[in-house]
């Protein structure tokens, strides 16, 4: 571990401080009654989907074409966790398969 | 019984079906949560006092990853805002709902995640059940799932004998059903597109420790200045 028990702690009150904003600050800035702001609708259409698709290449961030095991665990554990969703759209199975699968495949294969 | 007990027996009843459904989830991804952190080297009193003050699963997940990186406290703000900027919709959305559930409405908004918020805004409330408790119980019960799945995870995780290598992927493969789910709801996928297009091309220029900050500043400005065309093109 890299941190020291301090900077643990101030990291974590970091992210509820995050939480906490993000969840009272509507209270603050729109009182009731008010129409919300046409950007502030806007983004909270578009920002979801944007924010996924950033956690999915955080997830990945240490993952190289190039060198180790070339991403290969990765490609087809993903490729699985999809078509089982698509097939069954049954979140614990997709993930659970996917996680089961890229589990065998490092520790066995790679 | 006095007429309070049976206000509460009664919201409470009405509220738990509810909540059936989420209790599977729940448990399931709070205990790999906890067995992900005492697999990573932390205490359950981490996974345990996180999800009791945090109680927002995929930035929990997210702060495991941070915790073990490189001590930078403003990318741990910056990321939790951007990835629980949902819960400001949510927040707007539920406005008009939490009025009049008076003292009650502070822990309301305080631990409100995606599935409480589905619940209430969706939900019809039986007549003659009083909403604001119903509510309340909807948002505790969900709270308490995923803390003692979480607490659970924390105290077993060193009880399990076989080899967790690769146990990390439950992150990433959660990711990756959300992000399918919200590409399946969605007309156009310009949005989810550019989040991960900048943000592989952030990876690439400033690298694995730096990228997040700059991936975040590319998604909004790209948002805000994609404003109107993302409004109108078919992607």
């Amino acid at each position: 571990m890299t941190m020291t028990f301090t900077q643990q702690v101030i990291t974590i009150a970091m992210v509820v401080l995050g939480t906490v904003l993000t969840r009272f600050l509507p209270f603050l800035l729109f009182p009731a009654g008010k129409p919300t702001p046409k950007y502030i609708q806007y983004l909270g259409k578009v920002l979801p989907s944007a924010v996924f698709g950033l956690l999915i290449i955080y997830c990945l961030k240490k993952v190289s074409p190039f060198t180790g095991s070339h991403g290969i665990p990765e490609l087809i554990s993903i490729s699985l966790v999809i078509a089982l969703h698509l097939w069954k759209r049954q979140m614990l199975i997709s993930i659970a398969g996917g996680t089961v699968c890229y589990m065998l495949l490092v520790q066995f294969l790679f | 019984m006095s007429a309070n007990t049976i206000m509460l027996k009664k919201a409470f009843r009405a509220a738990f079906p509810h909540t059936i459904p989420i209790f599977a989830g729940f448990w399931f991804l709070g205990m790999t949560y906890g067995i992900y952190m005492n697999v990573s080297g932390f205490s359950f009193w981490y996974p345990m006092l996180m999800s009791l003050t945090i109680f927002a699963g995929s930035i929990e997940f997210v702060t495991v990853n941070m915790l073990l990186g490189a001590f930078n406290p403003l990318q741990a703000l910056a990321m939790t805002l951007m990835v629980n900027a949902r819960h400001l919709f949510y927040v707007i959305s539920m406005l008009d709902k939490y009025r009049g559930t008076g003292t009650k409405k502070f822990y309301l908004i305080y631990e409100m995640c995606d599935e409480s918020f589905s619940i209430n805004y969706t939900a019809s409330i039986p007549e003659g059940v009083d909403a604001s408790w119903f509510m309340f119980f909807v948002t505790l019960l969900n709270h308490f799932y995923w803390f003692f799945g979480a607490t659970l995870g924390g105290v077993f995780g060193s009880l399990i004998h076989f080899n967790t290598e690769g146990l990390d992927f439950v992150m990433t493969a959660m990711f990756v059903v959300i992000f399918l789910e919200q590409w399946l709801k969605e007309k156009r996928h310009a949005s989810a597109l550019i989040g991960i297009g900048l943000s592989l091309l952030c990876l690439i220029l400033f690298g694995p420790d730096h990228f997040m900050i700059p991936s975040m500043l590319a998604i909004l400005g790209t948002l805000t200045l994609a404003h109107r065309p993302l409004e109108t093109i078919p992607l």
